[in-house]
């Protein structure tokens, strides 16, 4: 695909096909009509020029189309057919501003009565338009498992009637934390090492908070992912290895994000109606005000990890307040908190007690622990800077 | 509209509830099938006896064969049925969590085929 339309299919697909399934009633329909507009317009535009209105070029042919080949089918399926023929007289002309129907599929999409993985993956393909290998690859399944799980949660949105639609304020608050919590675990997938997820992630969280601005755990929850997002490159040194926060070089964070995601948080703090991911972004606010990092604002941090601990009680928040701890009470009073909890299976906990072991010289014990936490972690980058951490310190 | 069942999994197994807890139930349910007729969601619903009351009837060879007992032992059993008519599945769960309320059992909803 050219470029220009390349970006127009990032930007705009969800939109397209949230308006198709609006107007087709069928996620599967509305797909493939979106599909074979893009197909058209990587005929057309090399010759005729990027529309004016691309997004509103690609739903009207998308709708032209499934209008066709709905025409074409109707001796199969008469029913079908004119049921639809008669909805689209009620059809916007031409095109006009695209109303935003993409609030409706998200919601769809992370309805809680499909399964966790299935409500990822359907956002992932209908909003992010990314392919069913590209998420097959970014999961490390296979793609026909992928392929089925996205099948069988298309089946149960039509068969059960899973509703399109907004849900009603008595049930909004619970509905976007489930929204909020799909957008949050496809970052976190793609921080393992899948770039284009936390990318995918930054854009829904943007579409969140621009279709629900007063929802501050929405513009929390891009904030924090921002702030994160704006180390991506200082996170990584030249060979691909992991460089943690303390030891990376401040100056390669991407300033235009910090101030983006800083910005937010203090927008959505004033409004004074904390949540879990306004806090965790004021955590990594305070973290991205710090010229280096000894000059970080560690009772600051402290502060906001009670906050947090006491919203949402558990033993990983108290493992990363204990690090905290460790910053504005020494190495010795973190571990006493960090011992007592049970996290044998969370490789983190075995990094942080490894950290504090080695802090108060204690190499042996320390040297054990990066060794358990690097058997725990699937993931080869993490599993290669502990392994490195556990030789340093067996070198006298 | 749509059909949908709601399915009560009743455990075959612990302690089942006291009389005063089982007068409760009924109670609660009666209120919940008076809410379902209230709104129109109303089609049929119904306790079932227990599995050692089944009869099973299989195909065999041009004949039926009769057993006695339950189609398959299982921890849970189908302990009763309610069938409403909903608009989307958010309604039907709507209902399914008042069944669940009502008998303090879990409750599967299922959509039927086609249309109510």
């Amino acid at each position: 695909m050219p470029l220009d339309i390349e970006a127009v299919f990032r930007a705009e697909y969800g939109r397209a096909v949230s308006v198709l399934v609006r107007f087709l009633g069928d996620i599967d329909l509305a797909e493939e009509a979106v599909q074979d507009a893009f197909t058209t317009a990587v005929r057309r535009w090399p010759e005729t020029g990027v529309p004016p209105s691309p997004a509103g070029w690609i739903i009207t042919t998308a709708r032209n189309r499934a209008i066709d080949r709905l025409r074409r089918e109707a001796k199969r399926d008469e029913r079908q057919a004119e049921a639809l023929l008669l909805h689209t007289r009620d059809a916007p002309p031409e095109e006009g501003p695209v109303r935003d129907e993409r609030l409706r599929l998200i919601f769809t999409c992370c309805h809680p009565a499909l399964a966790p993985q299935a409500r990822v993956a359907l956002t992932l393909r209908l909003l992010g338009g990314l392919t069913t290998e590209q998420i097959a690859r970014a999961f490390l399944v296979p793609e026909p498992t992928m392929a089925g799980r996205l099948v069988r949660a298309k089946a149960k949105i039509r068969d059960a009637r899973i509703p399109y639609r907004v849900p009603r304020d008595a049930d909004l608050p619970d509905r976007l934390k489930g929204v909020l919590a799909v957008v949050y675990l496809i970052f976190n997938e793609g921080y393992g090492g899948s770039p284009e997820l936390c990318t995918e992630a930054v854009r829904l969280g943007r579409l969140l908070t621009g279709l629900m601005p007063d929802e501050p755990e929405a513009t929390g929850l891009l904030a924090l992912m921002l702030l994160v997002e704006s180390r991506r490159s200082a996170r990584q040194d030249a060979d691909g290895g992991l460089v943690p926060l303390p030891d990376q070089d401040r100056g390669r964070w991407d300033g235009a994000l910090i101030a983006e995601g800083q910005g937010l948080v203090r927008r959505c703090l004033r409004r004074n109606h904390r949540g879990p991911y306004q806090i965790q972004a004021a955590i990594q606010a305070v973290h991205s005000d710090a010229p280096s990092a000894d000059a970080t604002d560690w009772g600051q941090i402290l502060q906001l990890y009670d906050q947090l601990l006491a919203l949402t009680p558990s033993p990983v928040v108290a493992l990363n307040r204990a690090v905290a701890v460790a910053e504005t009470e020494g190495p010795g009073a973190a571990l006493g908190l960090v011992d007592v909890l049970d996290l044998d299976a969370y490789h983190v906990f075995h990094a942080v007690r490894a950290d504090l072991l080695r802090r108060l010289g204690r190499h042996a014990e320390a040297g054990e622990a990066y060794e358990k936490a690097a058997r725990r972690t699937g993931n080869p980058v993490e599993r290669a800077y502990l392994e490195r951490r556990r030789r340093e310190i067996a070198r006298p | 509209m749509k059909y949908y069942l709601l399915s009560v999994i009743t455990p075959s197994e612990g302690e089942p509830p006291s009389a005063e807890g089982l007068a409760e139930i009924g109670r609660n349910l009666e209120t919940f099938h008076q809410e379902l007729r209230e709104a129109g969601a109303w089609v049929f619903a119904g306790g079932l006896h227990g599995p050692e009351t089944a009869t099973v009837l299989r195909p065999k060879g041009g004949d039926v064969l009769v057993t006695d007992g339950p189609y398959a032992e299982g921890k849970e059993y189908l302990g009763g049925i309610c069938l409403i008519k909903a608009p989307d599945l958010d309604a039907a769960l709507h209902w399914g969590r008042r069944a669940t309320w009502a008998t303090t059992l879990p409750i599967e909803v299922r959509p039927l085929m086609g249309e109510a």
